[in-house]
Formats: structure tokens, C-alpha cells, sequence
């Protein structure tokens, strides 16, 4: 081979030349070379060289033109602005008085962001792997509702969800109080639903609260510990365990435990009491995060179906059939056999729709609610910065989408070395 | 025939109707349960939802704003443009669909010169020349509304950001390191920030650096932003069709003597974008969905049109119905080309490798 590759090349010497591009290659080409010298501009690593040089002109031409026009119009770049009285009010999410600075209102946009985002993505992944297991259902009618319900949400525009959740359905729901009589749809709890949100009971942590939540800590410590030591027995017996059940409830139990030895309650429920035109106590959620978060999930959630499908379809159906000779039972089957294998395909996927639903919740400004981008265009138009909050908000939905696919790819990288 | 006689039909519940029941409702008794909760769910959604349909809805909001629903602002004696414009789609469409199957026809080549003559044909005809002009006369971009415009911004970015795309995607799979690096910085910037900040960049920023007497109407502003955002996806839809090429075809291509660029053009890029049709219809789709967000910027696409329309004073309150037709209609022309892809999948035997 060796040998032979001077032979050939010298045959057609400038034309092979230039085509040469792997490491191997380019010892024959130096060869060659000494033989017959190739002009430079056919040379192709002087050609590599000049084409990056020119490339790397041209977009820095581009870009000191952009900036030159920028510069005309006498505007600054700085971040100054930052620290400097925001000057408007924001109704949603962690305390904010108009006093506050710019940085503080841009940190409760993040916050409002990721409180929709973290409800949204474990909501719809719950919706989906049930919508998704339910399309693929032996019953006829089951499957047909799945697949309309998937249908539909995957062919229509999210923010035409949104608007007709926000603006048709939630704004309609009745008033909280009419005359001296509760009209709220009234859930027990007691939950009122109207359109002024969601009002729902809520642990509120009282005085003996600081004695007890060391008993947290501990059921924490238990149960990881408790779940490393079954997780080896079962590799050493080959025995199924009930894993999952122990875990839980050591879980439970060890707080359990805690909650009897402290005086008093640690925790109390703190119910929603209408007072005037507004509920006070509890979790009052704003209409806005009821309708982003459903609209989210809702759509999501048919996407998440599509995947968990895709996933289930990929398990060989000689799995299902080897399980059911071994007298597995359907749950079984689900639960042990497929769901683990199929798990190694529905991953990668269900990051990217984890995701979608992170950057989706941007909509958020079509229906009012104050998140992260929401906040921004607020500050934008009140500072006059536009290219400041614009980085700012590029690098919160970069740094938000890598750490999601950061921890996602870890739980991947998780799963398949486990089944493998 | 006497023989056969003395064969045991199967039992009525096995075949027919009330097997084809029991094998899909009632198999077992979980079954039996989840299909009468099934029933009771879709009894009350349906007379719910007929009622409201039939009864309750006040469908004079959309009846009496259905070509605001369409054209929007566009004004109505120029309107017949509009018509024509959609009269070449539709001609070209089935004149594609009824030969789809007649390979190597020269009337196909013809199709595909109609085909890349009707955009500037159609955007001649919908913006027209001069304000003052006798003849098609000028529409500003600003008044083009409605579906239309909703149409006009999905089909003017996917296929702008087409010829973007595969540069990007060249660039990305490029063996130069500064070009690689700039091109897979760009389009995983793109990636990974939600389509409204580059519409809302486009409409602000995009202003900013460009010279003081360059003047943008906001149309064209978010059309850039469109096209800017779909070309990060287009890019990696064509760099997965790149990728799916064998190694052989390069080396082959190159054996023959053909250079870096003939190899590409001649041999690699037309079996790659071949490859990568469904997966750019698929993306014309959630492009198609994704115009709706024009509205948060201010435009008047087909669901800003619908805000405006439950402005309106004598149809104050009616988001529902409203809504619900923008919905439908999204539906439909979704519904529709997801449909048409799968088929074109079919036909062009992608799935099959």
C-alpha cells in the first residue's frame, strides 16, 4: 500500500493533491511534493489558511459595521443600569417593591420562570407517560381518546392554547364572591377556583417546626442508605425485592416518628379564607400561572406521549411474549420488562421536549404573566437598554437549557450503563 | 359442501360485531370498566361540546369577520390579488399532485420552473410597484394581515432560511476549526433561546446596527427574525441528511476526480436533501404554528387578527368562539400537511431504510 501510493498519485499528480484530506493521506502528498512541487495557491493547507482568514474578515466586517452603525446613534454599552431603582411594580412571585433594583426584578423573573418550567415538566411527564401507555391500549376507545387528544394539541399552535385557556376559559370561570355569597367553583380542601386563580390549602411550618426538620434529614440519609443496601442484595441473591415499597416507607415512617416526639404540629394546614374580593391564606396561584402551566402541560404532554409511545413501540414484542410465558402479569410486564428497556430510547428525546417546555414558557408575556422574558421587556422598555437585557436574557435561557440537558444526560448515561 | 356442514360455526361472540366488542372492549373486566368510564367521558365532552356548537355559541363574530379573518388589513378593492396569488398556489399544487406519479414527464421539470417562478410572481403581485401606479398599485408590507400573512411568513422563512441552513450545516460539518466553531456557536445559540426573543431582537435590535436610512417596516423585521431562527434548524436537519450519506459516495466521488465542491453539489447534497424532505416538512409545520408568536410583537397574523377581532365592540366577550376558529383553522392546515408528509414519506420509500 505503501509502496504503491507514490505511483499512483504521480500519474495525476496536481489533481489528487487537492483532494487529500485524511492524516494518512497527506505523508503521501509531502512525498509527492519533494517530487514535484505543487504551486501554493493549490496547495491545500495554504488554501485551509486563507479560506479561514478570509471567512474571519468577512464576519468581523459584518460585525464592525453593525457596531459602527450602532455607535452612530450615540448609544453606550454598560451594565450600570443594573443596580439602578426599577421604578415598577411586579405582582408575581418573590416580594418586589418598586424600589427594588433592576437586577431584583430580573432574579423574580427568573424565579417565576423556573417555578412554571420544574411544575410544568414533572406534570406533563406524567400526563404523557399516561397518555402515552393509554394510546397503546387494548381497548379501542381508550387508545382513540389518547390519539384525538394527541392530535389535536400537536396540530394547533401553543399560544393559540393559551390564549383560548386564558382568555375564554379561566377569565370565564366565576367570580370569587357575588354579594356576600361564595360563587368560586368550591373543591374540597377547601380549593376555590374562579378567575382570580386557584386558591389551595397549604402546610405553613410553625414554632416546633425547627426540631423537626432534623428528622428530615435523617429519613433522607435512611432511605439513600436503605436503597444502596437492597439494590446489592438484590444483585447478590437475584431475588426481586420489593425495593421501592422499603423505601417509601422507611420515607415516611422515620418523619412519622418525628412528628409524635415534638410538641405541638410542625406543620400546619393553612386553609384559604375569602376575605373581600380576594382569597388570603393558603397557595394562592395568580390565574396567569394556572393557565401557563396547563396550557404547558397540556401541550407537552402530548408530545411526551408521542415519545413514550415511540419508546414503548422500539421493545421488541418478543419481550412482552417471553414475559407473559413466564406468567408475568400485565402491570408486571409494563412495570419490569418494557418501561426499563424503553426508558434507553424515551430519554434523549424527552430532554429535547424538557427543554421546548422551558423556552414555551416565554409565551408567558401573550397572557400577562410575569416571567423571566416577561420582566425583561418591562426592564427593556423602562431602561432603554435593549442589547444589555438581550444578552442577559440569552444567557439565562442558554445556562437554563444546559443545566436541563446537563442533568438529563447524567440520568441517561445512568440508565444505560445500568441495562447494559 | 355436505362435508362442511357438520363443521361447528365459531361461537357468536368470537366473530362479527359482538367479537370484534368483546376483543376491543371488554377483553377482560379492567376493560369492561375503563370502556364504560370511557363512555361516560366522551358522552359528557361531546354534549358539552355540541351544545355549546350548536346552542350557545354566537358564531356571527366569525361569520361577519371571516375575510378580516383572512386578509386582514389588506385593502378590499385590491383584495382580488390575493385571490390570484392563492388561485397559482392552488393550480401549481394539483397540477404536483396529479403528477406525482409520472417520473421523468418533462411537464414535471416544467412544475418546478412554475414552482420557483410563482414567489416573486406572487410577491410582485401582493405588494405591487408605486403608491400612485394606475396598475397594482403598492400595498405596504405593514397592511398584509390575517392568514395571509400568517401564510406569507412561514413559507417566506422556511424557504429563505433554506439556502442558510445548508451553509450552516456545511460549515458545522466543515473540517476548517474557526468556521466549524462559528457555525455550531450560532446554531446552538439559536437552539437554545426561546423563537420570541429573536422576534423581539429582530423588531429592536436588528434596527440598532443597521445604518440610521435603512428603514425595515416591521414585517420585514420579523421575517428576518423568522428566517434567522429557522435556519439553525434547518441547518441540523440537513447536517442529520449529511451524515446519513455512506463515506463510500465521497471516496467514490473523489476517485473519479471530482473536487471538495463538485463532490458536494454534484454527489453528496442532492441525496442528502433528498433524505432530509420530511424532516423539513415536519419543521415547515411547527414554523407554520410558530408564526402565531408575531402576535406577542405586535403583527397582525391570523391570531392577532383574532385578538383584534374580540375587541371588537359588538362582539365583546366572545373569546371562545374566537379562539376556537383560529384553532380550527390551524388545525386544519396542519391536520392536513402532517397528513400529506406522512404520505410523502411513504412515497419516498425514507422510512423504509
Amino acid at each position: 500500500m505503501k509502496r504503491e501510493q507514490p505511483d499512483i498519485s504521480g500519474k495525476a499528480v496536481s489533481g489528487c493533491i487537492t483532494l487529500n484530506q485524511g492524516a494518512g493521506m497527506s505523508r503521501g502528498a509531502a512525498t509527492v511534493g519533494r517530487r514535484t512541487a505543487v504551486p501554493f495557491w493549490r496547495d491545500e493547507r495554504v488554501l485551509k489558511v486563507l479560506a479561514q482568514i478570509a471567512f474571519v474578515v468577512l464576519v468581523l466586517a459584518i460585525g464592525l459595521w453593525a457596531l459602527s452603525n450602532y455607535r452612530e446613534r450615540g448609544l453606550k454599552f454598560s451594565f450600570g443600569f443594573l443596580d439602578e431603582e426599577a421604578s415598577f411594580d411586579l405582582a408575581e412571585g418573590i416580594a418586589f417593591s418598586p424600589t427594588d433594583s433592576y437586577a431584583r426584578a430580573f432574579l423574580v423573573g427568573v424565579v417565576n420562570t423556573a417555578r412554571v418550567a420544574s411544575l410544568g415538566i414533572v406534570l406533563a411527564t406524567l400526563l404523557g407517560l399516561v397518555t402515552g401507555i393509554a394510546r397503546l391500549s387494548d381497548n379501542w376507545l381508550v387508545s382513540k381518546i389518547a390519539s384525538i387528544y394527541i392530535e389535536i394539541v400537536r396540530n394547533t399552535p401553543l399560544l393559540v392554547q393559551l390564549f383560548f385557556l386564558y382568555f375564554a376559559v379561566i377569565l370565564k370561570l366565576p367570580q370569587l364572591k357575588v354579594r356576600d355569597e361564595i360563587t368560586a367553583i368550591t373543591l374540597p380542601g377547601p380549593t376555590y377556583l374562579s378567575n382570580r386563580g386557584l386558591a389551595l390549602p397549604w402546610p405553613r411550618p410553625s414554632e416546633s417546626f425547627g426540631s423537626w426538620w432534623p428528622f428530615l434529614v435523617v429519613a433522607l440519609i435512611v432511605t439513600v442508605l436503605l436503597w444502596i443496601l437492597r439494590a446489592r442484595g438484590v444483585q447478590r441473591t437475584g431475588h426481586p425485592s420489593f425495593n421501592f415499597l422499603w423505601v417509601v416507607s422507611a420515607f415516611v415512617t422515620v418523619p412519622v416518628i418525628g412528628w409524635l416526639v415534638v410538641p405541638g404540629n410542625p406543620l400546619v394546614l393553612d386553609v384559604p379564607v375569602i376575605e373581600g374580593l380576594r382569597a388570603t391564606g393558603g397557595t394562592v396561584l395568580s390565574p396567569e400561572f394556572v393557565a401557563l402551566t396547563l396550557g404547558l402541560v397540556v401541550y407537552t404532554g402530548a408530545f411526551i406521549a408521542e415519545v413514550v409511545r415511540a419508546g414503548i413501540l422500539a421493545v421488541p414484542k418478543g419481550q412482552t411474549e417471553a414475559a407473559r410465558a413466564q406468567g408475568f402479569t400485565n402491570g408486571q410486564i409494563l412495570r419490569l420488562i418494557v418501561l426499563p428497556q424503553a426508558l434507553r430510547v424515551i430519554i434523549p428525546p424527552l430532554i429535547s421536549q424538557y427543554l421546548n417546555l422551558t423556552k414555551n414558557s416565554s409565551l408567558a408575556v401573550g397572557i400577562g404573566f410575569l416571567d423571566l422574558y416577561a420582566v425583561s421587556s418591562t426592564m427593556l422598555n423602562q431602561s432603554g437598554r435593549v442589547v444589555e437585557v438581550f444578552l442577559m436574557i440569552m444567557a439565562s435561557y442558554l445556562s437554563m437549557s444546559l443545566s436541563v440537558s446537563l442533568i438529563m444526560n447524567v440520568v441517561n448515561r445512568r440508565i444505560q450503563i445500568v441495562e447494559r | 359442501m355436505a362435508v362442511q356442514s357438520d363443521v361447528v360455526k365459531p361461537p357468536r361472540t368470537e366473530v362479527g360485531l359482538l367479537g370484534w366488542l368483546k376483543k376491543n372492549l371488554f377483553s377482560t373486566w379492567y376493560n369492561a370498566l375503563l370502556t364504560i368510564f370511557s363512555m361516560t367521558f366522551i358522552y359528557v365532552v361531546l354534549r358539552a361540546v355540541i351544545t355549546w356548537v350548536v346552542r350557545d355559541a354566537r358564531w356571527a363574530v366569525v361569520t361577519t369577520n371571516l375575510k378580516v379573518f383572512m386578509i386582514g388589513r389588506y385593502p378590499r378593492e385590491e383584495a382580488w390579488r390575493v385571490w390570484i396569488s392563492l388561485g397559482i398556489v392552488v393550480l401549481l399544487a394539483v397540477l404536483t399532485w396529479l403528477l406525482r406519479r409520472a417520473a421523468g414527464n418533462p411537464i414535471q421539470r416544467w412544475l418546478v420552473v412554475g414552482w420557483l417562478l410563482s414567489f416573486p410572481l406572487i410577491g410582485i403581485l401582493l405588494r405591487g410597484f408605486s403608491r400612485e401606479g394606475p396598475f397594482l398599485r403598492l400595498v405596504p408590507e405593514d397592511l398584509w394581515s390575517g392568514l395571509l400573512l400568517t401564510l406569507v411568513l412561514a413559507i417566506v422563512g422556511i424557504v429563505a432560511s433554506f439556502p442558510l441552513g445548508v451553509l450552516l450545516a456545511l460549515g458545522r460539518r466543515s473540517k476548517l476549526p474557526i468556521v466549524k466553531t462559528l457555525c455550531t456557536v450560532y446554531i446552538e445559540t439559536i437552539r437554545g433561546v426561546p423563537l420570541i426573543s429573536v422576534l423581539f431582537m429582530s423588531q429592536l435590535m436588528l434596527p440598532l446596527f443597521l445604518p440610521p436610512e435603512v428603514r425595515l417596516s416591521t414585517v420585514m423585521r420579523a421575517l428576518t427574525g423568522m428566517t434567522l431562527f429557522s435556519a439553525a434548524y434547518t441547518a441540523e436537519n440537513v447536517r442529520g441528511g449529511l451524515a446519513a450519506i455512506p463515506i463510500g459516495q465521497y471516496e467514490a466521488a473523489r476517485a473519479v476526480g471530482l473536487n471538495e465542491v463538485l463532490v458536494m453539489g454534484l454527489i453528496v447534497l442532492p441525496q442528502a436533501l433528498r433524505a432530509v424532505i420530511p424532516a423539513i416538512v415536519g419543521q415547515f409545520i411547527s414554523l407554520f404554528k410558530d408564526t402565531t408568536l408575531v402576535t406577542i410583537v405586535g403583527l397582525l397574523d391570523l391570531l392577532g387578527i383574532a385578538k383584534a377581532v374580540t375587541g371588537q365592540q359588538e362582539f365583546i366577550g366572545l373569546h371562545k368562539e374566537v379562539y376556537a376558529f383560529a384553532a380550527a383553522i390551524f388545525f386544519a392546515c396542519c391536520y392536513t400537511m402532517s397528513y400529506a408528509s406522512r404520505r410523502l414519506e411513504q412515497a419516498l420509500g425514507v422510512g423504509e431504510r
